[in-house]
């Protein structure tokens, strides 16, 4: 049970699905029972560029946005964009992040970037690839979010039951990719 | 009643359906679009009419005539829209509307999804003496809406809700009454009633006056209203703070991170502002912050009442808190620390990777307009930005973007440039949807006064950059009816526009032959360059 607030940040690049991945955070939380507040942003400052979105539940939710390093947990789809991300954590933030690679002008290289991400989280950092085995598994790399969501869940990273989240994909994912976003939530477990 | 996430947009949709909307526009713009993409989607099975509008402008006035006709409306854009529209905006308030109005503006602090400017629409409620309530989150997004409408129908002014994009784009659970399905489409009358609805003078004056007096009474509604609220305690060193808005949210976290217990007045009424709830509230005070988004113009109206009721209290606001970009509890936090003499260091965040820009998507038409542009870069040719995707021209990347400012003025301006350099070439981007939007006054200008500029009107066959939304190239309305398709070449003719080309963009030679042709001619040339936006061809593919 969450006492105060638990507040993830999720990371990645326009188009990788962020919102979706929100939207399911924020059902399966308010499923349990739990005051949630999401922020997220629209428009051309998506198409391509860094994006993140911000969830947060508790007993008592006011603002929506994580600010002064509070986060408890950061989701990254990308390597790039979760390295982003550590300036905003505090010495116990967590980071998921999908060992995937957008490249960009000016951006480091994929070597590069693993060495400094895992050089400076440490134990802190699960490093997944989560891509790669959606892609492998599943022919579909599409998922590779729900597949960390899943990692974070069975993990006990993320403070909410495996069965609140599948109840959210339910509602949130249309119909015709539901089975596939179910297999990818439940990959992590079976393997 | 059930608990449902919303996203502040969707609340909105929901308080409008509850209040019983009969007739909703919207020209897209983010952070307003939802509200019209959900309506597009709903509004025939909720028995509301809704169309996306060419315009703001033409969405006002197209919901004035509704209004006129006794129906309950609505209509929504962005911050900018309001400057678009406001030439029928300020008569409204004179004549008043029939059935209720509301007006949902999205502002944008931070410029999260706006170029142009960083605009604070509160300064309407001045010039337009326009009632404004500020919602803070979803929940209040839809309160807030339900309750204008019953604010329109009581005054019979119309009302605007004013959202920003931590309004707008934050969900949460929202209470709603699921029942609000009202079956067919309402009809309206327009009884005639010259008296009311023509502007002309001496009449136009006794409107003001009119006017003038229903804002007090509304003022005085506004004092009793529960959209303004006190909590918080009282305590010994007399400190408090006035905040609207998202602001509110930001402050109960800075106070929480501070374990502070101050009395906090929120504001739901900016305008009128409920004057007798803030002078008791201050009257007792010693300090107080005011925490507002962008201008203080909440502060300067505190000041002005703080003369006469307590001349000796110190206000804060925009000497702690920026004018420019949007708020956060830490922001909010150092403000309180530094008033109480308290240590608090607003944490610092430095950049270690690499900014990542915003790239047009894989497959992006504009893409091949961009490469083919990128080769004719002289100083004497000026590339005109306009509101798009195409605005990515801009990014470094391509660094093809001379000026930007406002929908369609890529032409307007670019028309400038070349009567006064005389010969430097100016090649002015648009995209359909604001070809539609205010590209053809413009235009029409170009032919008018003889000036050469060469236009391309980027047709993706869609309004790309705010989510898809149709437009009047498109053939469909905003309800999926089928309708005309209106062709840019096609008006270019009809404004006497001599070299007009429509080119596929793949066919990459034809397209920069004729840009080198259009650039050497002496009238102005278009070039509609037509092809399909890559995403929405991914879209409908998935369904």
């Amino acid at each position: 049970m969450v006492k105060n607030s638990f507040n993830i940040i999720i990371a990645g690049v326009g188009g990788q699905g962020l919102i979706t991945l929100t939207q399911i955070l924020a059902e399966a939380a308010l499923s349990e029972g739990y005051d949630v507040k999401t922020s997220e942003l629209h428009g051309l400052s998506q198409r391509g560029g860094s994006v993140e979105t911000h969830i947060r539940f508790g007993k008592k939710i006011y603002s929506p946005l994580i600010d002064g390093k509070k986060a408890d947990l950061v989701i990254s789809l990308e390597t790039q964009e979760g390295a982003r991300k550590i300036p905003l954590s505090h010495s116990k933030t967590i980071f998921a992040v999908n060992n995937d690679y957008v490249l960009y002008r000016g951006g480091f290289s994929r070597e590069k970037i693993e060495q400094k991400i895992k050089s400076l989280l440490k134990k802190r950092l699960y490093l997944i690839p989560a891509s790669e085995i959606c892609k492998k598994e599943l022919q579909n790399g599409v998922v590779s979010g729900v597949y960390l969501l899943g990692y974070c869940i069975f993990k006990k990273i993320i403070p909410l039951k495996a069965n609140s989240i599948l109840k959210a994909i339910k509602k949130i994912v249309p119909i015709k990719y539901l089975e596939l976003n179910k297999k990818a939530f439940n990959l992590v477990n079976r393997n | 009643m059930i608990k449902k996430i919303l996203l502040g947009n969707e609340a909105i949709v929901q308080g409008a359906l509850e209040a019983g909307v009969n007739f909703v526009s919207a020209y897209p713009g983010t952070p307003s679009s939802e509200i019209g993409n959900v309506f597009s989607k709903i509004a025939k099975e909720n028995g509301v009419y809704f169309e996306f509008s060419t315009n703001e402008k033409v969405a006002l006035e197209a919901a004035i005539g509704a209004s006129f006709s006794g129906l309950k409306s609505l209509v929504a854009m962005k911050s900018f829209g309001v400057n678009v529209c406001l030439d029928s905006l300020i008569p409204l308030l004179y004549t008043g509307v029939v059935g209720p109005m509301v007006i949902i503006v999205a502002d944008d602090p931070s410029c999260w999804s706006s170029a142009q400017s960083e605009e604070n629409s509160r300064a309407f409620a001045y010039l337009a003496h326009i009632p404004i309530l500020e919602p803070a989150d979803p929940q209040e997004a839809k309160d807030f809406t339900k309750f204008a409408f019953k604010l329109s129908e009581k005054f019979k002014l119309p009302v605007i809700v004013k959202t920003t994009t931590r309004v707008a784009h934050q969900r949460m659970p929202v209470v709603i009454d699921p029942k609000v399905n009202t079956g067919t489409q309402k009809t309206g009358e327009f009884i005639k009633n010259p008296h009311q609805f023509v502007t002309m003078p001496p009449r136009v004056l006794e409107m003001k006056k009119e006017l003038l007096e229903k804002i007090e009474k509304i003022r005085d509604f506004a004092e009793k209203s529960p959209l303004n609220k006190v909590s918080g305690v009282r305590n010994t060193a007399k400190v408090g703070i006035i905040t609207s808005g998202v602001s509110y949210l930001h402050t109960l976290e800075a106070l929480k991170e501070l374990n502070l217990h101050i009395p906090v007045l929120k504001l739901g009424f900016f305008y009128p502002l409920p004057k007798k709830i803030i002078q008791p509230f201050i009257k007792k005070l010693n300090r107080v912050l005011v925490v507002e988004e962008l201008e203080g113009y909440l502060e300067k109206e505190i000041t002005a009442l703080a003369k006469d009721i307590n001349p000796k209290l110190q206000i804060f606001g925009k000497n702690l808190l920026s004018p420019i970009g949007e708020l956060n509890a830490n922001k909010i936090t150092f403000a309180l620390a530094k008033i109480l003499g308290r240590k608090y260091q607003i944490p610092e965040v430095k950049e270690i990777i690499p900014k990542r820009y915003p790239n047009p998507c894989l497959g992006c038409p504009h893409l091949l307009t961009f490469s083919i542009l990128k080769k004719l870069t002289s100083k004497n040719i000026i590339f005109g930005g306009d509101i798009g995707c195409y605005m990515l021209a801009g990014m470094p990347q391509f660094n093809l973007q001379d000026y930007l400012f406002s929908m369609g003025s890529s032409v307007g301006i670019g028309h400038g440039i070349m009567k006064a350099t005389k010969k430097q070439k100016v090649i002015a981007l648009m995209g359909d949807s604001t070809f539609f939007h205010a590209g053809i006054s413009a235009l029409i200008n170009t032919v008018f006064n003889k000036s050469s500029p060469l236009i391309i009107v980027l047709d993706n066959r869609t309004t790309a950059m705010t989510g898809h939304q149709t437009n009047p190239g498109i053939g469909k309305t905003g309800m999926g009816e089928d309708t005309a398709i209106l062709k840019p070449e096609e008006i270019a003719v009809a404004c006497g526009v001599k070299n007009i080309k429509v080119i596929d963009p793949v066919n990459i030679k034809e397209y920069e032959s004729t840009i080198k042709e259009f650039l050497n001619k002496k009238e102005v040339s278009l070039i509609v360059a037509r092809r399909i936006c890559a995403l929405l061809i991914k879209k409908q593919k998935n369904g």
